[in-house]
Protein backbone atom coordinates (compact mmCIF):
# COMPACT_ATOMS: atom_id res chain seq x y z
CA UNK A 1 0.00 0.00 0.00
CA UNK A 2 1.07 3.45 -0.93
CA UNK A 3 2.22 5.17 2.58
CA UNK A 4 -0.06 8.61 2.54
CA UNK A 5 2.29 11.25 4.55
CA UNK A 6 -0.68 13.06 5.44
CA UNK A 7 -2.32 9.96 7.09
CA UNK A 8 1.03 9.07 9.07
CA UNK A 9 1.16 11.89 10.29
CA UNK A 10 -2.27 11.92 11.11
CA UNK A 11 -2.22 8.92 13.15
CA UNK A 12 0.63 9.62 15.06
CA UNK A 13 0.29 12.80 16.21
CA UNK A 14 -3.46 12.81 17.05
CA UNK A 15 -2.27 9.40 18.68
CA UNK A 16 0.13 11.48 20.93
CA UNK A 17 -2.73 13.99 21.60
CA UNK A 18 -5.17 11.83 22.55
CA UNK A 19 -2.58 9.55 24.89
CA UNK A 20 -1.93 12.64 26.53
CA UNK A 21 -5.31 14.25 26.82
CA UNK A 22 -5.89 11.01 28.45
CA UNK A 23 -3.52 10.59 31.23
CA UNK A 24 -4.63 14.00 32.14
CA UNK A 25 -8.53 13.03 32.18
CA UNK A 26 -6.91 9.75 34.50
CA UNK A 27 -5.13 11.60 36.44
CA UNK A 28 -8.52 13.86 37.34
CA UNK A 29 -10.41 10.89 38.22
CA UNK A 30 -7.86 9.15 40.10
CA UNK A 31 -6.34 11.99 41.57
CA UNK A 32 -2.60 10.24 41.62
CA UNK A 33 -0.74 13.63 40.78
CA UNK A 34 -1.13 17.19 42.21
CA UNK A 35 -0.83 19.54 39.50
CA UNK A 36 -1.88 23.31 39.61
CA UNK A 37 -5.10 24.62 37.65
CA UNK A 38 -3.01 26.29 34.73
CA UNK A 39 -0.83 23.48 34.57
CA UNK A 40 -3.60 21.31 34.03
CA UNK A 41 -5.04 23.82 31.17
CA UNK A 42 -1.80 24.25 29.19
CA UNK A 43 -1.45 20.29 29.30
CA UNK A 44 -4.81 20.31 27.99
CA UNK A 45 -3.89 22.73 25.25
CA UNK A 46 -0.87 20.98 24.17
CA UNK A 47 -2.81 17.72 23.89
CA UNK A 48 -5.97 19.43 21.96
CA UNK A 49 -3.05 21.39 19.77
CA UNK A 50 -1.55 18.04 18.95
CA UNK A 51 -4.72 16.77 18.14
CA UNK A 52 -6.10 19.04 15.84
CA UNK A 53 -2.45 19.24 13.72
CA UNK A 54 -3.20 15.24 13.61
CA UNK A 55 -6.75 15.94 12.35
CA UNK A 56 -5.97 18.86 9.77
CA UNK A 57 -3.40 16.81 8.16
CA UNK A 58 -5.74 13.93 7.74
CA UNK A 59 -7.85 16.21 5.37
CA UNK A 60 -4.94 16.29 3.03
CA UNK A 61 -4.90 13.26 1.52
CA UNK A 62 -8.36 13.88 0.69
CA UNK A 63 -9.00 14.42 -3.37
CA UNK A 64 -12.35 16.13 -3.01
CA UNK A 65 -11.90 18.36 -0.07
CA UNK A 66 -14.98 20.28 -0.39
CA UNK A 67 -17.10 17.08 -0.29
CA UNK A 68 -14.99 16.12 3.34
CA UNK A 69 -18.01 17.67 6.00
CA UNK A 70 -20.19 14.76 4.12
CA UNK A 71 -17.95 12.46 6.13
CA UNK A 72 -20.29 12.66 9.44
CA UNK A 73 -23.35 10.88 7.73
CA UNK A 74 -21.76 7.41 6.92
CA UNK A 75 -21.95 7.07 10.84
CA UNK A 76 -24.00 3.84 10.90
CA UNK A 77 -21.67 1.78 8.88
CA UNK A 78 -17.90 3.16 8.10
CA UNK A 79 -15.50 3.43 10.69
CA UNK A 80 -13.98 6.68 8.96
CA UNK A 81 -17.39 8.59 9.52
CA UNK A 82 -17.42 7.29 13.57
CA UNK A 83 -13.75 8.47 13.92
CA UNK A 84 -14.88 11.81 12.19
CA UNK A 85 -17.75 12.17 14.51
CA UNK A 86 -16.47 11.51 17.82
CA UNK A 87 -13.11 13.66 16.81
CA UNK A 88 -15.86 16.61 16.77
CA UNK A 89 -17.69 16.01 19.95
CA UNK A 90 -14.01 15.96 21.84
CA UNK A 91 -13.86 19.29 21.52
CA UNK A 92 -16.64 20.87 23.34
CA UNK A 93 -16.19 17.93 26.03
CA UNK A 94 -12.74 18.85 26.60
CA UNK A 95 -13.77 22.75 26.66
CA UNK A 96 -16.10 21.93 29.54
CA UNK A 97 -13.57 19.85 30.92
CA UNK A 98 -11.39 23.13 30.65
CA UNK A 99 -14.08 25.75 31.93
CA UNK A 100 -14.58 23.11 34.59
CA UNK A 101 -11.36 23.54 35.83
CA UNK A 102 -11.16 26.99 35.62
CA UNK A 103 -14.19 28.16 37.01
CA UNK A 104 -14.09 25.17 39.69
CA UNK A 105 -17.05 23.39 39.07
CA UNK A 106 -17.91 20.64 41.29
CA UNK A 107 -18.39 17.54 38.99
CA UNK A 108 -15.33 17.89 37.09
CA UNK A 109 -15.09 14.21 36.83
CA UNK A 110 -18.09 13.71 34.91
CA UNK A 111 -16.33 15.98 32.16
CA UNK A 112 -12.45 14.34 32.56
CA UNK A 113 -13.95 10.80 32.66
CA UNK A 114 -16.05 11.76 29.07
CA UNK A 115 -12.80 12.99 28.19
CA UNK A 116 -11.17 9.83 28.74
CA UNK A 117 -13.76 7.58 27.39
CA UNK A 118 -13.69 9.75 24.17
CA UNK A 119 -10.13 9.22 23.70
CA UNK A 120 -9.77 5.87 24.33
CA UNK A 121 -12.65 5.23 21.84
CA UNK A 122 -11.37 7.49 18.93
CA UNK A 123 -8.05 5.95 19.18
CA UNK A 124 -10.07 2.26 18.82
CA UNK A 125 -12.57 3.50 16.16
CA UNK A 126 -9.32 5.32 14.45
CA UNK A 127 -7.70 1.70 14.12
CA UNK A 128 -10.87 0.07 13.18
CA UNK A 129 -10.77 2.21 9.84
CA UNK A 130 -8.06 -0.29 8.86
CA UNK A 131 -8.61 -3.31 11.15
CA UNK A 132 -12.30 -4.01 9.88
CA UNK A 133 -10.70 -3.99 5.63
CA UNK A 134 -10.68 -8.03 4.57
CA UNK A 135 -8.93 -6.95 1.79
CA UNK A 136 -5.45 -6.29 3.37
CA UNK A 137 -4.77 -9.74 5.60
CA UNK A 138 -2.17 -7.29 7.28
CA UNK A 139 -4.38 -5.11 8.98
CA UNK A 140 -7.38 -7.76 9.89
CA UNK A 141 -6.77 -8.54 13.13
CA UNK A 142 -7.40 -7.39 16.50
CA UNK A 143 -3.78 -6.88 16.85
CA UNK A 144 -3.88 -3.45 15.64
CA UNK A 145 -6.65 -2.04 17.52
CA UNK A 146 -4.39 -3.33 21.01
CA UNK A 147 -1.07 -1.86 19.38
CA UNK A 148 -3.00 1.52 18.25
CA UNK A 149 -4.36 1.79 21.80
CA UNK A 150 -0.69 0.97 23.11
CA UNK A 151 1.34 3.35 21.40
CA UNK A 152 -1.25 6.35 22.03
CA UNK A 153 -0.87 5.02 25.88
CA UNK A 154 3.01 5.00 25.14
CA UNK A 155 3.21 8.10 23.38
CA UNK A 156 0.56 10.09 25.54
CA UNK A 157 2.47 8.70 28.58
CA UNK A 158 6.11 9.85 27.71
CA UNK A 159 4.56 13.27 26.80
CA UNK A 160 2.46 13.06 30.07
CA UNK A 161 6.05 12.69 31.89
CA UNK A 162 7.42 15.27 30.58
CA UNK A 163 4.86 17.68 31.77
CA UNK A 164 5.25 16.17 35.30
CA UNK A 165 9.17 16.93 35.50
CA UNK A 166 8.18 20.36 33.92
CA UNK A 167 6.02 20.64 36.65
CA UNK A 168 8.46 19.84 39.27
CA UNK A 169 7.21 16.55 40.26
CA UNK A 170 9.42 13.47 41.45
CA UNK A 171 8.34 10.94 38.86
CA UNK A 172 10.53 8.04 39.55
CA UNK A 173 7.86 5.79 40.13
CA UNK A 174 5.82 6.72 36.61
CA UNK A 175 9.11 6.17 35.02
CA UNK A 176 8.78 2.57 35.99
CA UNK A 177 5.23 2.29 35.48
CA UNK A 178 6.27 4.05 31.66
CA UNK A 179 9.03 1.82 30.87
CA UNK A 180 6.79 -1.46 31.71
CA UNK A 181 4.05 0.13 29.33
CA UNK A 182 6.98 0.08 26.54
CA UNK A 183 8.37 -2.86 27.41
CA UNK A 184 4.52 -4.52 26.55
CA UNK A 185 4.16 -2.54 23.19
CA UNK A 186 7.17 -3.91 22.76
CA UNK A 187 6.31 -7.11 23.03
CA UNK A 188 3.15 -7.23 21.48
CA UNK A 189 4.22 -5.51 18.55
CA UNK A 190 6.99 -8.68 18.38
CA UNK A 191 4.13 -10.71 18.74
CA UNK A 192 2.71 -8.94 15.54
CA UNK A 193 5.34 -9.74 13.65
CA UNK A 194 5.30 -13.21 14.49
CA UNK A 195 1.33 -13.14 13.23
CA UNK A 196 2.59 -11.95 10.29
CA UNK A 197 3.92 -15.03 9.06
CA UNK A 198 0.51 -17.17 9.48
CA UNK A 199 -0.13 -18.84 5.87
CA UNK A 200 -2.17 -16.40 3.33
CA UNK A 201 -5.95 -16.97 2.51
CA UNK A 202 -6.00 -16.19 -0.43
CA UNK A 203 -4.18 -16.81 -3.96
CA UNK A 204 -3.86 -16.51 -7.86
CA UNK A 205 -6.25 -19.31 -7.70
CA UNK A 206 -8.88 -18.16 -5.84
CA UNK A 207 -9.10 -14.90 -7.56
CA UNK A 208 -9.31 -16.48 -10.48
CA UNK A 209 -11.30 -19.09 -10.15
CA UNK A 210 -9.09 -21.73 -11.77
CA UNK A 211 -8.91 -23.67 -8.22
CA UNK A 212 -7.31 -26.89 -10.01
CA UNK A 213 -4.61 -25.42 -11.86
CA UNK A 214 -1.19 -23.43 -11.47
CA UNK A 215 -1.88 -19.91 -12.47
CA UNK A 216 0.70 -16.86 -13.49
CA UNK A 217 0.02 -13.34 -14.93
CA UNK A 218 0.80 -13.13 -18.86
CA UNK A 219 -0.26 -9.42 -19.13
CA UNK A 220 -1.57 -6.74 -16.80
CA UNK A 221 -3.67 -5.42 -19.87
CA UNK A 222 -1.95 -2.09 -19.76
CA UNK A 223 1.41 -0.53 -20.61
CA UNK A 224 2.05 2.78 -18.06
CA UNK A 225 0.80 2.28 -14.40
CA UNK A 226 -2.88 2.80 -13.21
CA UNK A 227 -4.19 4.09 -10.29
CA UNK A 228 -4.20 0.58 -8.92
CA UNK A 229 -0.19 -0.05 -9.62
CA UNK A 230 0.34 3.42 -7.53
CA UNK A 231 -1.96 2.13 -4.92
CA UNK A 232 -1.42 -1.04 -4.20
CA UNK A 233 1.77 -2.00 -5.84
CA UNK A 234 3.97 0.16 -3.39
CA UNK A 235 7.10 -2.39 -3.49
CA UNK A 236 10.42 -1.75 -1.24
CA UNK A 237 12.71 -4.54 -1.25
CA UNK A 238 12.74 -6.62 1.85
CA UNK A 239 16.32 -5.93 2.84
CA UNK A 240 15.34 -2.24 3.29
CA UNK A 241 12.00 -3.66 5.66
CA UNK A 242 14.01 -5.26 7.51
CA UNK A 243 16.41 -2.20 8.14
CA UNK A 244 13.94 0.06 8.95
CA UNK A 245 12.36 -2.41 11.47
CA UNK A 246 15.37 -2.83 12.90
CA UNK A 247 15.59 1.32 13.32
CA UNK A 248 11.88 1.60 14.12
CA UNK A 249 12.60 -1.16 16.95
CA UNK A 250 15.49 0.93 18.48
CA UNK A 251 13.61 4.24 18.02
CA UNK A 252 10.47 3.54 19.44
CA UNK A 253 10.93 1.37 22.14
CA UNK A 254 15.07 0.67 22.85
CA UNK A 255 16.33 4.17 23.35
CA UNK A 256 12.73 5.65 25.02
CA UNK A 257 13.02 2.68 27.51
CA UNK A 258 16.52 3.34 28.21
CA UNK A 259 16.36 6.85 28.89
CA UNK A 260 13.73 5.85 31.18
CA UNK A 261 15.50 3.58 33.03
CA UNK A 262 18.86 5.16 33.57
CA UNK A 263 18.53 9.02 32.78
CA UNK A 264 15.17 10.10 33.11
CA UNK A 265 15.68 14.11 33.17
CA UNK A 266 13.43 16.53 31.43
CA UNK A 267 15.72 17.15 28.96
CA UNK A 268 16.74 13.89 27.72
CA UNK A 269 12.57 12.86 28.40
CA UNK A 270 12.11 14.84 25.37
CA UNK A 271 14.41 14.19 23.59
CA UNK A 272 13.29 10.46 24.35
CA UNK A 273 10.25 11.22 23.49
CA UNK A 274 11.33 13.06 19.61
CA UNK A 275 12.57 9.33 18.77
CA UNK A 276 9.77 8.15 19.70
CA UNK A 277 7.58 10.12 17.35
CA UNK A 278 9.95 9.87 14.43
CA UNK A 279 10.01 5.73 15.77
CA UNK A 280 6.32 5.48 15.24
CA UNK A 281 6.65 7.47 12.13
CA UNK A 282 8.65 4.77 10.54
CA UNK A 283 6.18 2.17 11.97
CA UNK A 284 3.31 3.76 10.39
CA UNK A 285 5.34 3.91 6.80
CA UNK A 286 6.12 0.12 7.15
CA UNK A 287 2.55 -1.02 8.37
CA UNK A 288 1.32 0.71 4.79
CA UNK A 289 4.60 -0.57 3.28
CA UNK A 290 4.20 -4.34 4.12
CA UNK A 291 0.40 -4.09 3.72
CA UNK A 292 -0.69 -6.66 0.86
CA UNK A 293 -4.00 -6.00 -1.08
CA UNK A 294 -5.63 -8.77 -2.35
CA UNK A 295 -5.88 -7.01 -5.84
CA UNK A 296 -2.18 -7.78 -6.27
CA UNK A 297 -3.48 -11.48 -6.90
CA UNK A 298 -4.79 -9.93 -9.80
CA UNK A 299 -1.38 -8.29 -10.72
CA UNK A 300 -0.16 -11.40 -10.40
CA UNK A 301 1.35 -11.97 -7.32
CA UNK A 302 0.69 -15.68 -6.47
CA UNK A 303 -0.68 -15.83 -2.31
CA UNK A 304 -1.74 -12.33 0.15
CA UNK B 1 -33.52 -7.67 -9.85
CA UNK B 2 -29.90 -8.58 -9.39
CA UNK B 3 -28.20 -6.71 -12.38
CA UNK B 4 -25.14 -8.56 -13.94
CA UNK B 5 -22.99 -9.29 -16.40
CA UNK B 6 -22.07 -12.95 -17.04
CA UNK B 7 -18.03 -13.10 -18.93
CA UNK B 8 -16.69 -15.74 -20.77
CA UNK B 9 -13.76 -16.72 -20.42
CA UNK B 10 -13.44 -19.33 -23.97
CA UNK B 11 -14.16 -16.86 -26.04
CA UNK B 12 -12.88 -13.78 -24.51
CA UNK B 13 -9.55 -12.57 -26.42
CA UNK B 14 -8.56 -9.85 -25.16
CA UNK B 15 -8.71 -7.26 -27.52
CA UNK B 16 -10.04 -4.43 -25.24
CA UNK B 17 -13.07 -3.15 -27.13
CA UNK B 18 -15.26 -3.58 -24.06
CA UNK B 19 -12.57 -1.08 -22.08
CA UNK B 20 -12.57 1.08 -25.49
CA UNK B 21 -16.54 1.17 -25.38
CA UNK B 22 -16.37 1.77 -21.61
CA UNK B 23 -14.11 4.88 -22.05
CA UNK B 24 -16.34 6.06 -24.72
CA UNK B 25 -19.72 5.93 -23.58
CA UNK B 26 -18.18 7.46 -20.03
CA UNK B 27 -16.67 10.86 -22.23
CA UNK B 28 -20.28 11.59 -20.59
CA UNK B 29 -23.06 9.86 -19.02
CA UNK B 30 -23.77 9.39 -14.99
CA UNK B 31 -20.14 9.68 -13.70
CA UNK B 32 -19.02 12.11 -16.72
CA UNK B 33 -16.07 12.63 -17.95
CA UNK B 34 -13.07 9.55 -17.14
CA UNK B 35 -9.93 12.05 -17.19
CA UNK B 36 -7.09 11.18 -19.49
CA UNK B 37 -3.68 12.99 -18.14
CA UNK B 38 -1.29 13.27 -20.57
CA UNK B 39 -2.50 10.62 -23.25
CA UNK B 40 -0.14 11.11 -25.49
CA UNK B 41 2.65 11.63 -23.39
CA UNK B 42 5.40 9.70 -21.63
CA UNK B 43 3.43 8.95 -18.72
CA UNK B 44 -0.27 9.04 -19.47
CA UNK B 45 -2.31 8.93 -16.69
CA UNK B 46 -5.81 8.88 -16.29
CA UNK B 47 -9.19 6.36 -14.98
CA UNK B 48 -10.39 4.03 -16.99
CA UNK B 49 -12.98 1.22 -15.81
CA UNK B 50 -12.63 -2.22 -17.46
CA UNK B 51 -9.09 -3.90 -16.59
CA UNK B 52 -8.59 -6.60 -19.04
CA UNK B 53 -6.06 -9.23 -17.30
CA UNK B 54 -4.42 -12.32 -19.51
CA UNK B 55 -3.53 -15.24 -17.40
CA UNK B 56 -1.42 -18.48 -18.10
CA UNK B 57 -3.46 -21.70 -16.53
CA UNK B 58 -0.65 -24.47 -16.32
CA UNK B 59 2.99 -24.76 -17.59
CA UNK B 60 4.04 -24.98 -20.80
CA UNK B 61 3.08 -27.51 -23.34
CA UNK B 62 -0.08 -27.77 -22.12
CA UNK B 63 -0.83 -24.27 -21.07
CA UNK B 64 -3.93 -22.11 -21.74
CA UNK B 65 -4.47 -18.47 -21.73
CA UNK B 66 -7.04 -16.66 -20.67
CA UNK B 67 -8.19 -13.27 -20.78
CA UNK B 68 -10.30 -12.46 -17.76
CA UNK B 69 -12.14 -8.68 -18.30
CA UNK B 70 -12.59 -7.21 -14.34
CA UNK B 71 -15.13 -4.40 -13.67
CA UNK B 72 -16.92 -3.65 -10.68
CA UNK B 73 -19.03 -7.02 -9.32
CA UNK B 74 -21.49 -5.35 -8.05
CA UNK B 75 -21.58 -7.46 -5.18
CA UNK B 76 -24.47 -8.17 -2.77
CA UNK B 77 -22.38 -7.63 0.06
CA UNK B 78 -20.46 -4.85 -0.26
CA UNK B 79 -18.09 -3.92 1.78
CA UNK B 80 -17.24 -0.34 -0.32
CA UNK B 81 -20.45 0.73 0.18
CA UNK B 82 -20.08 0.11 4.28
CA UNK B 83 -17.06 2.06 4.26
CA UNK B 84 -17.44 5.17 2.87
CA UNK B 85 -18.20 7.78 5.02
CA UNK B 86 -19.73 10.39 3.54
CA UNK B 87 -22.69 8.15 1.84
CA UNK B 88 -21.33 8.60 -1.57
CA UNK B 89 -21.23 5.03 -2.54
CA UNK B 90 -24.65 3.37 -2.52
CA UNK B 91 -26.08 -0.02 -3.72
CA UNK B 92 -29.44 0.43 -5.26
CA UNK B 93 -31.77 -1.45 -4.12
CA UNK B 94 -34.29 -2.12 -6.82
CA UNK B 95 -31.61 -3.73 -9.45
CA UNK B 96 -28.59 -3.99 -7.05
CA UNK B 97 -26.22 -1.79 -9.05
CA UNK B 98 -23.44 -0.05 -6.80
CA UNK B 99 -22.85 3.72 -7.44
CA UNK B 100 -20.76 6.32 -6.34
CA UNK B 101 -23.01 9.59 -6.37
CA UNK B 102 -19.87 12.42 -7.45
CA UNK B 103 -21.72 15.17 -5.76
CA UNK B 104 -20.84 13.62 -2.25
CA UNK B 105 -17.16 11.60 -2.64
CA UNK B 106 -14.24 13.43 -1.17
CA UNK B 107 -12.11 11.38 -2.95
CA UNK B 108 -10.31 9.15 0.31
CA UNK B 109 -9.93 5.88 -1.53
CA UNK B 110 -11.16 4.21 1.35
CA UNK B 111 -14.11 2.21 -1.02
CA UNK B 112 -10.74 1.26 -3.17
CA UNK B 113 -8.65 -0.20 -0.29
CA UNK B 114 -12.03 -2.11 0.62
CA UNK B 115 -12.77 -3.32 -3.16
CA UNK B 116 -10.72 -6.91 -3.68
CA UNK B 117 -11.31 -6.68 -7.09
CA UNK B 118 -9.37 -3.35 -7.73
CA UNK B 119 -12.93 -2.04 -9.37
CA UNK B 120 -12.83 1.78 -8.15
CA UNK B 121 -10.28 4.13 -9.27
CA UNK B 122 -9.56 7.61 -8.28
CA UNK B 123 -9.58 10.23 -11.58
CA UNK B 124 -6.89 12.57 -10.78
CA UNK B 125 -9.38 15.41 -12.53
CA UNK B 126 -12.73 15.53 -11.00
CA UNK B 127 -10.55 14.32 -7.62
CA UNK B 128 -13.35 11.83 -6.64
CA UNK B 129 -13.74 8.01 -7.32
CA UNK B 130 -15.12 6.32 -10.55
CA UNK B 131 -16.18 2.62 -11.49
CA UNK B 132 -18.29 0.81 -13.69
CA UNK B 133 -22.20 1.78 -13.26
CA UNK B 134 -23.48 -1.31 -15.57
CA UNK B 135 -24.01 1.10 -18.10
CA UNK B 136 -27.17 2.96 -15.66
CA UNK B 137 -27.73 5.71 -18.56
CA UNK B 138 -27.97 3.15 -21.08
CA UNK B 139 -30.61 0.56 -19.73
CA UNK B 140 -33.14 2.58 -18.44
CA UNK B 141 -32.91 4.76 -21.51
CA UNK B 142 -36.10 4.87 -23.22
CA UNK B 143 -34.51 6.87 -26.11
CA UNK B 144 -32.71 4.26 -26.85
CA UNK B 145 -34.09 1.01 -29.18
CA UNK B 146 -34.77 -2.01 -26.65
CA UNK B 147 -31.91 -3.85 -28.25
CA UNK B 148 -29.28 -1.26 -27.48
CA UNK B 149 -30.21 -0.59 -23.73
CA UNK B 150 -27.67 -2.72 -22.84
CA UNK B 151 -24.10 -1.90 -21.04
CA UNK B 152 -21.52 -0.77 -24.10
CA UNK B 153 -19.04 -3.35 -22.91
CA UNK B 154 -21.67 -5.65 -23.67
CA UNK B 155 -23.19 -4.25 -27.08
CA UNK B 156 -19.43 -3.83 -28.37
CA UNK B 157 -17.96 -7.56 -27.57
CA UNK B 158 -16.88 -9.17 -30.89
CA UNK B 159 -17.07 -12.44 -29.45
CA UNK B 160 -20.42 -11.74 -27.26
CA UNK B 161 -18.14 -12.99 -24.69
CA UNK B 162 -20.43 -10.45 -22.82
CA UNK B 163 -24.07 -10.78 -21.21
CA UNK B 164 -26.08 -8.68 -19.28
CA UNK B 165 -28.97 -9.86 -17.42
CA UNK B 166 -31.05 -10.41 -14.06
CA UNK B 167 -29.75 -12.84 -11.76
CA UNK B 168 -33.17 -12.94 -9.93
CA UNK B 169 -34.39 -13.82 -13.16
CA UNK B 170 -34.28 -18.00 -13.38
CA UNK B 171 -35.12 -17.78 -17.02
CA UNK B 172 -32.47 -14.76 -18.33
CA UNK B 173 -29.81 -15.25 -20.32
CA UNK B 174 -27.11 -14.90 -17.68
CA UNK B 175 -29.22 -17.14 -14.98
CA UNK B 176 -29.32 -20.07 -17.82
CA UNK B 177 -25.84 -19.93 -18.61
CA UNK B 178 -24.20 -19.50 -14.64
CA UNK B 179 -26.43 -22.84 -14.42
CA UNK B 180 -24.85 -24.42 -17.72
CA UNK B 181 -21.37 -23.61 -17.72
CA UNK B 182 -20.81 -23.44 -13.94
CA UNK B 183 -20.06 -19.81 -13.69
CA UNK B 184 -17.44 -18.64 -10.84
CA UNK B 185 -17.34 -16.28 -8.34
CA UNK B 186 -13.47 -14.15 -7.83
CA UNK B 187 -12.36 -14.68 -4.51
CA UNK B 188 -15.91 -16.16 -2.50
CA UNK B 189 -13.78 -16.84 0.37
CA UNK B 190 -14.05 -13.13 1.40
CA UNK B 191 -17.79 -13.06 1.44
CA UNK B 192 -18.31 -10.55 -0.69
CA UNK B 193 -20.59 -12.15 -2.93
CA UNK B 194 -20.28 -11.04 -6.43
CA UNK B 195 -23.34 -10.78 -8.39
CA UNK B 196 -20.87 -10.74 -11.95
CA UNK B 197 -20.10 -14.60 -12.59
CA UNK B 198 -17.20 -16.21 -14.96
CA UNK B 199 -17.92 -18.94 -16.97
CA UNK B 200 -14.99 -21.23 -17.34
CA UNK B 201 -13.32 -22.41 -20.26
CA UNK B 202 -15.43 -25.37 -21.81
CA UNK B 203 -13.26 -27.88 -22.51
CA UNK B 204 -11.25 -28.69 -19.43
CA UNK B 205 -7.43 -28.64 -19.70
CA UNK B 206 -6.32 -32.42 -20.21
CA UNK B 207 -3.72 -33.67 -18.24
CA UNK B 208 -1.63 -35.81 -21.12
CA UNK B 209 -2.84 -39.13 -20.69
CA UNK B 210 0.46 -41.82 -21.04
CA UNK B 211 2.23 -42.34 -24.40
CA UNK B 212 0.40 -45.93 -24.21
CA UNK B 213 -2.28 -46.75 -26.90
CA UNK B 214 -4.78 -47.77 -24.34
CA UNK B 215 -4.68 -43.87 -23.09
CA UNK B 216 -4.87 -42.64 -26.21
CA UNK B 217 -7.98 -44.77 -27.06
CA UNK B 218 -9.51 -43.55 -24.10
CA UNK B 219 -8.52 -39.88 -24.63
CA UNK B 220 -10.63 -40.37 -28.02
CA UNK B 221 -14.05 -42.01 -26.80
CA UNK B 222 -13.77 -39.38 -23.58
CA UNK B 223 -13.99 -36.82 -26.06
CA UNK B 224 -16.34 -38.21 -28.45
CA UNK B 225 -18.31 -39.23 -25.42
CA UNK B 226 -18.13 -35.37 -24.22
CA UNK B 227 -19.25 -33.98 -27.41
Amino acid sequence: MHPAFSVLIFTITSGAGYGLLGWLSANELFALWPLSIMAKITIGITAMVLISVGLSASTWHLANRKNAWRSFSGFRTSWLSREAVFAIVLYPVAAMYAAGLYFGWPYIGLWSGLCLLLCLVIVFVTSMIYASLKTIPQWHTPLVPTLYLLFAIMSGGLAWAIMLTWNGLDITNFNQSLALIVAVTASVKLGYFIWFRLPATSSIQSATGFTQHRVSLLDAGHSAPSFLNKEFMFDVEQVKLVRLRWVMFIATFVIPLSVLYWIPTSMTLLGAWLVMMAGLLIERWLFFAEARHVVRLFHGQQKV
Amino acid sequence: MKLGLAIDLDTCVGCHACATACKQWNTSGAIGPLTDENPYGKDPDGAWLNRIRTFEIDASPHSKTVNMPLSCMHCEDAACVTVCPTGASYKRSEDGIVLIDQDRCMGCNLCSWACPYGARELDPGSGTMKKCTLCIDRIYDQQLPENERQPACVITCPTQSRVFGDYDDPDSDVSKLNRQRGGKQLMPELGYNPVNTYLPPRNPIQQEQGGSVLGKVKHIVNRIIKR
